[in-house]
Parts: structure tokens; C-alpha cells; sequence
């Protein structure tokens, strides 16, 4: 393995640019055409985001009326809250089953996506980023329509919010699969990540205010959260869409998501290649 | 391991008593991994307990309960939930039994196919997640005002026995429907965890419909809200009188009633994994 080593995304490095972004724009396109395959799956996923969402909604709509205030949600905003959450569930991989990536370090496949000509991580992140993005119209649109014509949510009328929080969207689903997938490379060193991959996800999803806005936490607990890349996940472009936070404020959450893609990305480079020299694999 | 007596023929449950027992083993082979495993579903406990705490820290009272009668909301819907897992979590893994082919071989042994599934597998983690859960209900007993009686003790037995009983027969429904929904798994999660999720919610916050469909159709509340305000006396919303909290064996009936033709139509409804 060692003499291939070089071969990490040897023609991403040297092909000209335009050829490198042809290469993981195919890579997302096969990542969103893949999901969109499974048609019942995805409907599969939307009623029971809807199931959740109701009962969600109703409690939270409960707690703002008894709240004098909570966190400075109205029964509108926290609605928004809700089903944007709901809705987002299907891009971020939160519920989702673990990345492909866990069984192929723990069979050794991984080796085969060594010898590719793509760099690994970003390969991979471009299809992740293709298969988000075929959840969007099945799963994500619905989910907030149900929210709109069962309980009234309040989002904002200007084009702002939208534009800025698709981009902090987009960054979302890029630092959930980032974090999946350094998760996912701890299995170089472990033999069963299933302890921690659910240890993940179940303090990642609280973490992230998929259940309690994060802006509703006691201070040292918010604290904890805003140490932690998972509000970046889920609060973040639901306060970036919803319009609770514009300008400034919501140019710097967004700031805080690239610092993030660029802190658990270098994270997982350093993990990827640690991982290469420790892998060993038999046969051929 | 030879018997001391000849022969023993055992009984019908010799079999099924085997394979629990080679599960346990296992488990506990790996013993860093199933410390970890025991560490993450204790957390996992710690922190569904955290989402009510923060709710209850922010407002006093939540649809008639307060932070205490939230314990014992919580403390009854977990434990019970949590149970169920440990007994009945494994049928979650049907559909991959199905697409792999596997289920074929529970086919060809002289049992009862659901008995078979039922005792394939028992995951020891989740006592951990139960312990929280019966820690906080030890907690929500002593910190509320509880008229303790024979007939209040004997409320709390029947609340546990059928609540485990009827989030089993859910995931026996559950399991039931994998077979048309060997794509569509995920559907089946909004009534197991959606079900485990409106259970530890106070009832009085739902709107009609989500009251009969977790009142009646899919009785959660009879495993956590129904008890819970009758333990405190408090009268409980239209369409659910505590007094419904006497009748969760009904409940737990009506579940499994479900469960079994659930299970009727999907194996009748299953071709085999050829090859």
C-alpha cells in the first residue's frame, strides 16, 4: 500500500480544474441519482418526519403559550423551528444508517478507495452532497408544506434568508458528513464503532437543538453546545432560513459553519492518513 | 457438560432457553465492547432524560405537570419502552433478515416463527437505558405527593406489565408490516420510536386527533400519562379520564390483537428470499 500512497487524487492534483469539479460534480450526480432510487424509502422517511414533527410542534407550541418567553420563540417562529428541523432531518444523516465507509474500513475495502485517482474524503462528500440534495424536494419541501397548512409558521418574506440559508445549508450537510466521516475512520483502530457512532448521533442530535432549540438550553449547557461543530448542523441554517437571525448576525453563524468544515475536514485528513499507514490488508 | 441424568427431554422453552443463553454469552465476550456498548445506552438514558429537563427549565408547568409529575411521566414511558427493547428491540432487524435471505433458515425449524425471532437475540445494553428511566420514576415516586396504597402499588405493577407488553406487541406490529415494507422500514419507526416519544409527552398538549391516535389507535398514553395523573389524582383531559389508566391490560390486548394479524398477513404475504 505504502508505494501507492502517492496516489491520493494524483489526477485531481494534476488535471486541470475544470476537469477536477467535472469529476465530483459526475460523483454528485451518481450520489443523487442513487438516493432518489428509493422512492419508498423517501416516503417512507417524510410520514415519519411528519409523525414527529406533529408531536414536537404540539408540545413546543404548548411550552411557548405556558412560557412568558421562550427563548424568544412566538407560536409562528417555534412552528418554523419545528418542521424546518423535520424537514431537514432527510440531508443532515443524523437518524440516517452508518456511512458505507464504517463497513468498507472494517472489511478493507477501503484499500480499493485508496488506489482511486479521487481523493477519498472529497469524493465521498461530493456524493454526499448530491444524495442531500435529492432529499430536498421528496423530504425537505414537504415536511415544511405540512407545517404550513396544519399549524401556520412564520417565514420570512424577503429573498435574504433564503439565499443565505441555503448556503448555510449546504455547509450543514457538509460538516454532518465530515464528522460522520471521521466517525466512520475510527474503525482504522476499533474493531465495532457501533458504541460510538450511536453515542454520536444520539448526543450530536441533542446537541444540535434538534429537540430543544439550542437557544432554549440553561447557560452552561448552551456553552457545552456552542464548543461542539453540532449546532452548526441544525440550529444554524434553521435560525439562518427561518429569519431569526439576519445581517451581521447571520453572516457569522455562517462564518462559524466554514470554520468548522475546514477544522473537522483537516480533522479527518489527519485521521485518513494516520488510518492508511495503519491499515493492513490480506490476500489480493 | 454431561448430565448428571441420562436423558433430560426438557421442556417446550429448552430450546428457545439455549439460544437466549448463548446470546448472553456472547454479549459479554467482548468485554471493552460491551462496555461501551452499556456506557452509550446509559448516556443515551441520561440524555432523552435531558430533553424534558430543558423543556421543564424553561416552563414551570407543561400541559398540567410540573417537573416532578414530569418524572414519573418520563420514569413510567422510558422504563417501560426500554423493557420492551431489551426483549422485542431486535425485530427492528427484519427487513435486513429478509433481504439477506436469512429468514429462510427460521423457516425450516419445527417452531413458531415469531417465538423463534422473539427469543434470537436479547440486548443486555439496554438494561442500562432502563435503569435511568426506573431511576427517575424511584425519584418522581419520592419527590411527589403519592397516596401509597395497595390499590396505588397495584396500579404501578399493572402499569410496568403492560406497558412492556404493549410497546412489545407494537414492535411485533412493526415487524408484521416489514414484510411489504422491506424499502420503507423507516415508516414503521413513527409508531415504535414516535410512539416511545408521544408516550413520555403530556397528552393534554395534543390537539384531538393526535389524542385518539395515541390514546386509542396506538395506546401510548395508557403506558405513561394515564397512570401518571392517576397517581397524583389530577382528572386528565376530554377523552382521557385517569380512570382509562386501570384498563392498560386492555390496552396492551388491543395491541397485540394487532400485532398478530399484523404478523398473520406479512408472513402469509411472504414469498421467500429465493436462491
Amino acid at each position: 500500500m505504502r508505494d501507492r500512497a502517492v496516489g491520493d487524487g494524483p489526477v485531481a492534483a494534476a488535471a486541470h480544474p475544470l476537469r477536477v469539479i467535472m469529476v465530483y460534480g459526475q460523483l454528485a450526480r451518481a450520489g443523487f441519482r442513487r438516493q432518489s432510487q428509493y422512492r419508498l424509502a423517501m416516503f417512507a422517511g417524510l410520514f415519519t418526519n411528519c409523525v414527529f414533527g406533529f408531536v414536537r410542534a404540539a408540545v413546543m407550541l404548548a411550552a411557548v403559550r405556558a412560557a412568558g418567553d421562550f427563548g424568544g420563540y412566538t407560536e409562528g417562529s417555534i412552528g418554523a423551528y419545528v418542521w424546518l428541523s423535520q424537514g431537514l432531518l432527510g440531508a443532515m444523516q443524523f437518524m440516517g444508517p452508518p456511512l458505507d465507509l464504517a463497513d468498507r474500513v472494517k472489511n478493507g475495502d477501503i484499500a480499493i478507495d485508496f488506489l482511486r485517482p479521487v481523493d477519498v474524503q472529497l469524493g465521498y462528500l461530493a456524493a454526499d452532497l448530491g444524495r442531500a440534495a435529492s432529499t430536498v424536494l421528496p423530504r425537505g419541501v414537504p415536511s415544511v408544506l405540512v407545517g404550513v397548512l396544519t399549524f401556520g409558521l412564520a417565514m420570512p418574506t424577503t429573498p435574504g434568508p433564503y439565499l443565505l440559508g441555503t448556503v448555510s445549508v449546504v455547509l450543514a450537510v457538509a460538516i454532518s458528513f465530515l464528522c460522520l466521516f471521521a466517525v466512520a475512520l475510527i474503525g482504522f483502530w476499533v474493531v465495532e464503532t457501533r458504541g460510538i457512532r450511536v453515542l454520536y448521533q444520539v448526543s450530536g442530535t441533542f446537541l444540535a437543538g434538534l429537540f430543544v432549540p439550542v437557544h432554549m438550553f440553561p447557560d452552561w449547557l448552551r456553552t457545552i453546545a456552542m464548543a461542539t461543530p453540532f449546532p452548526s448542523i441544525l440550529q444554524a441554517p434553521i435560525d439562518v432560513l427561518s429569519g431569526r437571525i439576519t445581517g451581521a448576525e447571520a453572516v457569522s453563524v455562517v462564518a462559524v459553519q466554514v470554520f468548522w468544515v475546514l477544522a473537522i475536514g483537516a480533522t479527518g485528513r489527519i485521521l485518513l492518513a494516520a488510518g492508511r499507514r495503519k491499515l493492513e490488508v490480506q490476500g489480493g | 457438560m454431561v448430565e448428571p441424568s441420562a436423558v433430560r427431554a426438557g421442556t417446550w422453552f429448552t430450546p428457545y432457553a439455549a439460544v437466549l443463553r448463548s446470546r448472553i454469552r456472547a454479549q459479554r465476550a467482548y468485554r471493552l465492547s460491551f462496555a461501551s456498548e452499556v456506557f452509550s445506552a446509559f448516556l443515551i438514558g441520561l440524555v432523552e432524560f435531558a430533553e424534558v429537563w430543558v423543556i421543564f427549565h424553561n416552563v414551570r408547568v407543561l400541559g398540567g405537570l410540573d417537573l416532578n409529575a414530569a418524572l414519573l411521566l418520563f420514569g413510567f414511558g422510558q422504563s417501560t419502552f426500554a423493557l420492551a427493547q431489551v426483549l422485542f428491540g431486535h425485530l427492528d432487524t427484519l427487513p435486513t433478515l429478509i433481504r439477506m435471505g436469512q429468514l429462510d433458515a427460521y423457516h425450516l425449524r419445527p417452531q413458531p416463527l415469531l417465538l423463534q425471532l422473539i427469543t434470537s437475540d436479547i440486548s443486555l445494553r439496554r438494561f442500562a437505558r432502563a435503569s435511568v428511566a426506573l431511576v427517575v420514576l424511584a425519584l418522581g415516586f419520592l419527590r411527589n405527593d403519592i397516596d401509597w396504597s395497595p390499590a396505588t402499588v397495584a396500579l404501578v405493577l399493572l402499569t410496568m406489565l403492560s406497558g412492556i407488553a404493549l410497546f412489545g406487541g407494537i414492535f411485533v406490529c412493526a415487524a408484521g408490516l416489514q414484510f411489504y415494507l422491506i424499502d420503507g422500514a423507516e415508516l414503521t419507526n413513527s409508531f415504535t420510536y414516535g410512539g416511545s416519544f408521544a408516550a413520555v409527552q403530556p397528552a393534554t398538549v395534543f390537539p384531538t386527533p393526535l389524542r385518539l391516535l395515541f390514546g386509542f389507535a396506538i395506546p401510548v398514553a395508557f403506558t405513561a400519562y394515564l397512570p401518571t395523573i392517576e397517581l397524583l389524582g389530577l382528572p386528565g383531559p376530554a377523552l382521557l379520564p385517569a380512570w382509562l389508566a386501570w384498563l392498560s391490560p386492555l390496552a396492551a390486548l388491543w395491541v397485540w390483537l394487532l400485532a398478530l394479524s399484523f404478523w398473520r398477513f406479512g408472513t402469509r404475504h411472504y414469498q421467500g428470499g429465493g436462491g
